[in-house]
């Protein structure tokens, strides 16, 4: 069976500064993948490379088979079948909440107004937002935001899902609500790419998780073995700075 | 008497200083335009500058003709310049080099030159040179102030395109859009929302500038108002018609001018 995400030797460079050093890893279809890691480890770039937001500077990503480092990709459609969470959410903030989940839906997959409104309430209602429909975003809180970003990557019916730190920039008493959600997700057999400081989440949800550190994959294994009895020092020091901050 | 004149003076405290120096100066005014007032003779300005039977000799026609013109031009070189503008900004925001090139270029080279030697270049220059004429009435004064306009409106744009968050646009690209649905949709809407008392602004420059189109020939009916209170100073051998002509933009402008304003004063609460 062709894996969802293949990565092969990738490396990304940002001028002097090599932030992957060859990372190797894979996630299959219906699996649940979190990567964690300090800061700077390269993880957010890692999966900004995936959908390439970032050009990667050498290495294959094979999507569903296809190969998107390829000049050849039609990069837009290979976004289209892989949504995206971001820290910030980055909701467009000069449409409602409605128009959020469906100008996608309406200019990239050409679907009618009626059709496109009838999917996108669908997952408002998925993601318990629905009542906000007719707000605009800046009315709604960071989690209900979030959730928002939610329902306008899954409108658009994507194969996988990549999650940036997608409770990172969230108050406290607010990431239960979107770990919810995701969670749901995960339940529901969706393939996820998370990218967390959610350990617990991480633990609880994950398949698998990819310890990164200094842009290369320290530990890669299910969550019993990397986040309870992993093989190396900087996962375990990793793990415990941030166990003792919880 | 020098030497206790300065002493008052250290003795007092420095808010009184600055009472002081401000009445001076209130008597400094009171003694200027009093001065003005009596040193000028307002029978003969009157008569000269504002005769009220040449004023209403103005009137309707100052409004249906050169007002609507002034309107008209102003309206027209927003809409080219705009477009112009538009088409530099997403130039010097490409990736490619020679597009960034040639926007700079343009802008440069426009910007360099007077807005007037434009309008007289499209409207005299060319049409005598080539025996190529911008087809219309008010086609060769309207392309010149598109030309110029455009120029400095796609700092404007670019300036406003760049100010909307990064993430707005690599939201849209993860879902699939291509980068021009992407702009067209998410980008230049918010865009121009930030972009509006600028370019307010420049309309209300540009109205102003209209003025310059007074240079190249025009009919009867497409007098704008600087050719139409020149006209009337020239026929009439008064300033009375100049002096309306002014009054009039003045009409047009103030309105703006608060527009603006108001606009940039929301501007900065919705932040």
């Amino acid at each position: 069976m062709t894996k969802a995400i293949e990565i092969r030797d990738l490396h990304k460079s940002f001028g002097d500064l090599e932030v992957l050093r060859g990372i190797d890893f894979e996630v299959e279809v219906g699996e649940v993948v979190c990567v964690i890691g300090p800061s700077g480890s390269g993880k957010s770039t890692l999966l900004r490379c995936v959908n390439r937001l970032e050009e990667p500077t050498s290495g294959t990503i094979l999507i569903e088979g296809e190969d998107i480092t390829d000049p050849d990709t039609d990069t837009d459609d290979v976004r289209r079948r892989i949504g995206m969470v971001f820290q910030r959410f980055n909701l467009f903030n000069h449409m409602t909440v409605l128009d959020n989940v469906m100008i996608a839906q309406r200019k990239v997959l050409g679907r009618s107004k009626s059709e496109a409104e009838k999917i996108g309430m669908e997952n408002l209602e998925r993601v318990g937002v629905a009542e906000k429909a007719d707000q605009f975003p800046r009315r709604l809180s960071g989690g209900q935001q979030q959730r928002v970003a939610m329902a306008r990557a899954l409108s658009m019916d994507p194969d996988m899902m990549l999650f940036d730190e997608a409770t990172s920039a969230l108050d406290p008493e607010l990431v239960g609500e979107v770990l919810g959600v995701m969670r749901s997700l995960a339940e529901e057999g969706m393939t996820m790419l998370v990218v967390t400081h959610e350990i617990g989440f991480a633990k609880g949800v994950a398949d698998r998780v990819v310890f990164m550190d200094d842009g290369v994959v320290i530990e890669d294994g299910p969550p019993s073995k990397v986040l309870v009895d992993p093989d190396h020092a900087r996962t375990r020091n990793f793990l415990r700075m941030v166990l003792e901050g919880e | 008497m020098v030497l206790s004149m300065f002493d008052w003076w250290r003795s007092l405290s420095k808010r009184r200083k600055v009472r002081f120096w401000r009445g001076a100066s209130y008597v400094l005014f009171a003694v200027l335009a009093v001065g003005f007032v009596v040193a000028v003779d307002w029978g003969r300005v009157g008569d000269t500058m504002f005769r009220a039977d040449l004023v209403a000799d103005q009137f309707p026609d100052i409004l249906l003709i050169a007002a609507k013109n002034t309107i008209i031009y102003t309206i027209l070189g927003f809409i080219g310049g705009l477009l112009i503008g538009l088409m530099l900004a997403l130039m010097r925001l490409s990736q490619s080099k020679p597009f960034r090139w040639v926007s700079a270029i343009y802008i440069d080279v426009v910007r360099g030159i007077p807005l007037l030697v434009w309008i007289l270049l499209i409207g005299l220059g060319i049409p005598i040179a080539l025996g190529i004429r911008v087809p219309t009435t008010y086609g060769p004064g309207a392309l010149a102030l598109s030309i110029v306009v455009g120029a400095y409106m796609a700092e404007t744009i670019r300036a406003g395109i760049e100010a909307v968050d990064r993430g707005q646009m690599e939201a849209a690209r993860s879902l699939g859009m291509s980068y021009s649905k992407a702009m067209i949709w998410i980008i230049l809407p918010q865009a121009f929302r930030l972009m509006i008392p600028p370019l307010t602004n420049e309309f209300i420059l540009l109205l102003k500038d209209t003025s310059l189109v007074s240079a190249i020939g025009v009919t009867v009916t497409s007098k704008e108002l600087t050719r139409w209170g020149r006209d009337g100073v020239i026929h009439s051998a008064n300033a009375t018609p100049l002096v309306v002509a002014g009054l009039v933009y003045l009409l047009l402008t103030i309105p703006m001018t608060r527009a603006v304003a108001q606009l940039e004063k929301k501007a900065a609460q919705s932040k």
